[in-house]
C-alpha cells in the first residue's frame, strides 16, 4: 500500500509554538460570542441581592491556573461589584493559596473591603463530600474558625450561618474531584441551593450533563474561553481575553492539521482499494 | 531580598518551562533533572502539607486541646495507623480492616448521592415535553436530547442481538457517541492549549517583559 508521506510531528509543535505566542504578542482581536452557559452563570450572580452571602469554593492548585485563575478572578470581581459577600473555602489544600492569590490580586481596586464583614477564607477541609455534606447540617462543626485561627464566631460575616439555608448561591472552581460533581450532589440536589460552577476544559464534557430541565448546574464556565467571555460581560478585559487570539488560531492550526490528515488517510485507502500503488 | 527572590523564582520558572519542554524534542539530561526535581519537591511538599494541614488540625490538635469532647477521634488514627502497618510485609494483612471500612462507607455515602444526582435526577430531566420550547433550535435540542439518552442506552443493551429496531437504535445511538467523543476531544485539545497559552504569558510577560502580565 502505498503511505502518504508523515512529517515529523516536531515541525507541528513549532507551529503550534508560535501559533500561540505570536498572537500573545501581535494582538489580532478576533471576535468574541458570549455563550448561554456563560450568561446564566452571569445572570445568577447579577440577580443576587446586595448583601447576600456566596460560597465559592477553590478546588484547583497551580497546575490548573492558567484555566481557572482568569475566572475566578473575573467571578470575585463581578460578586464584590455586586456587594455580595464572599466566603471562600477550598477542597483542594492548595485551592486556599489560590483564593488569596485573587484577594491580593483585587484588594487594591477594592481598598474599602473588610476581611471578615466583606469576605472570610476558611480554609482547607480534607474529606471531599463527605466534608461537604457535613456543611449542609453544621457548617461550624466542618469550619469552626477561619484559616487565620480565628473563631468563625467572631466573624460577622458568618453571623446566622449554621448550614447552606442561609448560603445565596454556591459556585465551585474545580478542576477534578472533589469539585463541581460534589457540590452539585450535596448542595444543590440535596439541599436546594443554586449551585454553579467553572471548571477546565478536560472536565467541561462531564459536568454539562447537570445543565438540565432540574438546574443540577446554573450555568458552567468551561475553560478559558468561559473565563473570556465572563470577562467580557463584566467588561473587565483580562488575562483571558488575552490569550483568545492564539486559542482561535491554535485551534485553526490543528483543525488544518486534522483535515490534511484526513484526507491523506481517505487518499490511502482509496489507492488500497485500487491494487496499492 | 523580597525583590531578589521573586526574580529568582521566575528565571527558576523559565529555566524548567524550557527544560520540560524539551522533551518536545527528545528526551535529554535536561528534562531528566527538571522531572526528578519536580517529582521529589512535590512528594517533599505534599508530606508536609499532610501532616500540618491534615494531621495536626485534624487529629493533634482536638486531642490536646479537649480530650474528652474529642476522644472519637482515636479511632480512625487506629484505623490509620493500621493502614501504615502495609508497610511491613509480615502485618500487611491488619491494613485490610481500614481497608474494608472505607470502602464500606465510602459505598453507603456514594451510592445514595449517585442514584439521586446521577440517576434519578438526569433521568427526570430527560422526561420533558420536547415539543415546548421558545424556539425551534431548543425544540430540536430537546428532541436530540431524547433521542441521544434513549439510543445510547439501547447501544449498551447487550442482552439482545442489535439486529433489526433494536440494530437501528444502537446505531443512532453509536453517532451520539462518537458526537460526544469528538465534544470530548476538542474540549481537551482547547485545555491543552489554554495550559501553553498560560506558560507563554509567563514566559513572555513576567520573564521577558514582551507583553503585559
Amino acid at each position: 500500500m502505498r503511505k502518504t508521506k508523515q512529517i515529523d510531528r516536531r515541525w507541528l509543535f513549532l507551529l503550534i509554538f508560535f501559533g500561540v505566542a505570536l498572537p500573545l504578542i501581535f494582538t489580532i482581536g478576533l471576535p468574541l460570542e458570549t455563550t448561554k452557559n456563560v450568561h446564566m452563570v452571569y445572570d445568577l450572580i447579577d440577580g443576587m441581592p446586595k448583601g447576600s452571602r456566596a460560597l465559592l469554593s477553590f478546588d484547583y492548585d497551580p497546575a490548573s491556573m492558567p484555566e481557572l485563575h482568569p475566572m475566578a478572578k473575573a467571578v470575585v470581581k463581578h460578586c464584590f461589584d455586586k456587594e455580595i459577600n464572599i466566603i471562600f473555602t477550598a477542597m483542594w489544600p492548595m485551592g486556599v493559596q489560590m483564593a488569596d492569590d485573587i484577594i491580593e490580586q483585587l484588594k487594591d481596586d477594592y481598598p474599602d473591603l473588610k476581611y471578615g464583614e466583606d469576605y472570610v477564607n476558611l480554609g482547607f477541609k480534607a474529606g471531599g463530600m463527605i466534608t461537604i455534606q457535613s456543611m449542609g447540617k453544621n457548617f461550624r462543626e466542618v469550619f469552626p474558625k477561619d484559616m487565620n485561627g480565628s473563631s468563625i464566631d467572631e466573624l460577622p460575616i458568618m453571623e446566622g450561618i449554621n448550614n447552606f439555608s442561609n448560603i445565596g448561591f454556591v459556585f465551585s472552581l474545580s478542576a477534578g474531584a472533589p469539585g463541581i460533581k460534589e457540590w452539585v450532589q450535596i448542595a444543590h440536589d440535596a439541599y436546594g441551593r443554586p449551585t454553579s460552577g467553572g471548571c477546565t476544559g478536560v472536565s467541561a464534557p462531564a459536568m454539562l450533563p447537570y445543565i438540565n430541565e432540574q438546574k443540577q448546574l446554573t450555568g458552567l464556565l468551561a475553560g478559558l474561553k468561559a473565563a473570556a467571555e465572563y470577562e467580557t460581560l463584566i467588561k473587565t478585559p483580562g488575562s483571558a481575553t488575552k490569550g483568545m487570539d492564539a486559542q482561535s488560531i491554535a485551534h485553526l492550526i490543528i483543525i488544518i492539521f486534522i483535515a490534511i490528515g484526513n484526507i491523506n488517510y481517505w487518499r490511502d485507502r482509496k489507492a488500497l482499494k485500487k491494487g496499492g500503488k | 531580598m523580597e525583590q531578589f527572590f521573586a526574580t529568582l523564582g521566575i528565571w527558576l520558572g523559565a529555566l524548567f518551562t524550557f527544560a520540560i519542554f524539551s522533551f518536545l524534542y527528545k528526551d535529554n539530561p535536561f528534562y531528566k533533572t527538571a522531572e526528578q526535581i519536580f517529582v521529589g519537591l512535590s512528594a517533599g511538599y505534599w508530606f508536609v502539607y499532610t501532616v500540618f494541614s491534615i494531621l495536626i488540625p485534624n487529629l493533634y490538635d482536638p486531642l490536646t486541646q479537649d480530650f474528652s469532647a474529642n476522644w472519637i477521634k482515636i479511632i480512625p488514627a487506629i484505623l490509620g495507623i493500621m493502614m501504615l502497618m502495609r508497610l511491613i510485609p509480615k502485618t500487611e494483612w491488619v491494613s485490610r480492616f481500614p481497608i474494608s471500612v472505607v470502602i464500606g462507607t465510602t459505598s453507603g455515602v456514594f451510592f445514595l448521592r449517585y442514584l439521586k444526582s446521577d440517576v434519578l435526577n438526569q433521568l427526570t430531566a430527560t422526561m420533558i415535553n420536547p415539543f415546548i420550547g421558545e424556539n425551534w433550535v431548543v425544540i430540536v435540542g430537546q428532541i436530540l436530547l431524547i433521542v441521544g439518552t434513549i439510543t445510547g442506552v439501547i447501544y449498551f443493551y447487550f442482552s439482545k442481538k442489535h439486529t433489526g429496531a433494536l440494530g437501528v437504535s444502537a446505531k443512532i445511538g453509536i453517532y451520539f457517541l462518537m458526537v460526544s467523543f469528538g465534544a470530548a476531544f476538542g474540549y481537551t485539545a482547547m485545555a491543552r492549549i489554554s495550559l501553553l497559552i498560560g506558560r507563554l504569558q509567563f514566559l513572555l510577560g513576567d520573564w521577558l517583559g514582551i507583553i503585559q502580565p
